[in-house]
């Protein structure tokens, strides 16, 4: 695999940052575009541009056509059993708030328990928390280990017979732990218990088999999967979808409108309501199809291969310290130096060209557990390569120099 | 942008060794500030005296060097002035940040104008500006009696 031929394909590497090469190590935050991709959009907008299933006339059909024509790649990207499965969002958090809305409305009672675990995103608990005041359900988090591993033990001794929904994350945005779905999924069966995955940091980077995995509920953010920002993908089993009542009411989403009663239609056109994102879903399946070309398999790949490099070189600093040490991890390194806090390791980074995020990524209570307020985070994309774990290793020794001289 | 005007040695010496990083005896008044993106935080103690003099300031808290030195600094320079200097001083050191204005304030000794001026590379940065603000809106909050916890991103 040729990762400069790969690399040339996104027009951001050829500007400079301060005057340096731009080491984009970001990706879990949000990934850079390909040109097919922001070419798409433009082409979408000049030449084929309507609203999408609304008006009869020749670019309406050819808007929906395309649109629609996305459903069916991620259809096939994540090997649904229907394409009424995959329902178009704003982003992944919208999905997650789409299901703690209408699941939670039908099936979530006072007292009711939901488990998640510390390891969470922000958009991972804040929903849950909704339904915690709105209706009285209990949250209870799984806990992590010191290596940031959550056991599927851990997640056992938390079910009971209130136990209504499992949600989890696929890979941590922090640690990068990869947790056992398989094991936690198969549990659940067992119990009756559906399962819902925060997949923002698994779909970019891992082959998906919705019908292999078998969970309820699956999010995914195209923003982090080269693809562009205010879309995000929600897996839903069949069978919820018909039980499940719509999320937002507008145009749209309706089948017959009277004054005293409104009926709706079968999803995905039930939760979709008003105008979405079009021309960003269109170009949404450039970046399945940028993703298809190289092979998912040939990413993870890659991927693992810089992120073990990083770890070693790294691990090599002695001033370094990696945030948990999990078996299975995905493309993400955080850490912290000793005596510089991780924004004064960024801004020094950044001087340097290496763009890193700082901060508590949206995980206080993760952070809290490790002791640590804050952490510096490198996270991966195809387009990175060795060279660039290198200058992101001599950008820390330069942190060193300005603050432990 | 240079970093060596971010970091100059002023910066890191209150960022490693802070002053007045306590709770000080008999403070009347006190705020809290986060900055919920960074998850920094700091706590202000205010000993404010009948005649509106700030008898003594000190903080609690956690953050970079750039929050720690500032508000560092800030307790150094505003203990023992009158409440209305110190806010002007607040003003000026604000200012000086969002717009590059000097600070002119005829009450600063020399060495607390070249203490103050250290920070005036944060301007530079735009993203740390935040950093550098947080604990003075906090004293003005304590002194005012604010209950609100000042948030950067509000």
């Amino acid at each position: 695999m040729d990762i400069k031929e790969i690399k040339s394909k996104f027009p951001i590497f050829t500007n400079k940052v301060k005057g340096k090469k731009l080491v984009y190590l970001d990706s879990a935050n949000s990934s850079q575009k390909p040109k097919a991709v922001i070419d798409r959009i433009s082409n979408f907008y000049s030449k084929e541009f309507s609203n999408v299933g609304r008006s009869m006339h020749s670019l309406a059909v050819t808007a929906t056509n395309r649109f629609e024509e996305t459903r069916d790649l991620i259809k096939n990207f994540i090997n649904a059993k229907f394409r009424e499965e995959i329902i178009f969002t704003k982003n992944a958090t919208e999905g997650i708030n789409l299901i703690a809305a209408t699941y939670g409305e039908k099936f979530i009672q006072d007292k009711d328990e939901i488990i998640i675990t510390e390891l969470e995103h922000h958009a991972n608990y804040v929903p849950w928390h909704f339904l915690r005041k709105r209706k009285g359900a209990v949250i209870k988090f799984a806990e992590c280990d010191k290596h940031g591993e959550v056991s599927i033990d851990s997640i056992k001794k938390l079910i009971t017979s209130k136990t209504k929904l499992i949600a989890v994350t696929h890979v941590s945005n922090v640690t990068g732990t990869i947790l056992p779905l398989s094991k936690i999924i198969d549990l659940a069966k067992t119990k009756k218990i559906p399962v819902l995955i925060d997949g923002c940091q698994g779909a970019p980077h891992i082959k998906l088999d919705m019908q292999k995995l078998d969970c309820d509920f699956y999010v995914m953010s195209c923003h982090k999967m080269y693809g562009p920002t205010g879309v995000g993908i929600l897996y839903a089993k069949k069978k919820w979808l018909d039980e499940l009542p719509p999320y937002q009411g507008g145009g749209g989403m309706i089948d017959e409108v009277k004054k005293d009663e409104i009926s709706f239609p079968e999803s995905p056109t039930k939760f979709e309501a008003g105008t979405l994102q079009t021309a960003e879903i269109v170009g949404f399946a450039e970046s399945i199809r940028f993703i298809e070309n190289i092979g998912i398999k040939n990413i993870t790949q890659h991927e693992k291969e810089i992120t073990e490099y990083g770890l070693e070189k790294l691990k090599k600093n002695n001033s370094v310290s990696i945030i948990g040490d999990p078996k299975e991890r995905g493309a993400i390194i955080s850490f912290t130096i000793k005596g510089i806090h991780p924004h004064d390791i960024a801004t020094i980074l950044d001087d340097d060209g290496v763009a890193i995020r700082a901060g508590h990524h949206c995980c206080q209570i993760l952070h809290e557990k490790m002791g640590v307020p804050a952490t510096a985070r490198a996270s991966l994309g195809i387009y990175n390569s060795k060279e660039d774990i290198d200058i992101l290793n001599e950008s820390i020794n330069k942190c060193n120099k300005i603050f432990n001289n | 942008m240079d970093l060596k005007e971010l970091y100059q040695e002023i910066i890191l010496d209150h960022g490693k060794n802070p002053r007045n990083k306590k709770k000080c005896d008999g403070f009347n008044k006190d705020a809290k500030g986060n900055n919920p993106l960074c998850g920094d935080k700091v706590h202000v103690f205010l000993k404010l005296n009948d005649e509106k003099q700030v008898e003594d300031i000190s903080f609690e808290g956690e953050g970079c060097a750039i929050s720690i030195a500032s508000a560092s600094i800030m307790t150094e320079i505003i203990k023992g002035k009158d409440f209305n200097v110190a806010k002007k001083i607040l003003e000026n050191f604000i200012n000086m940040l969002k717009e590059g204005s000097k600070p002119s304030i005829n009450s600063l000794s020399d060495n607390e104008n070249t203490t103050i001026m250290s920070l005036s590379g944060v301007k530079q940065f735009p993203m740390r500006v935040k950093c550098a603000t947080l604990a003075w809106h906090t004293f003005l909050h304590a002194a005012e009696d604010n209950k609100k916890v000042v948030n950067t991103e509000k």
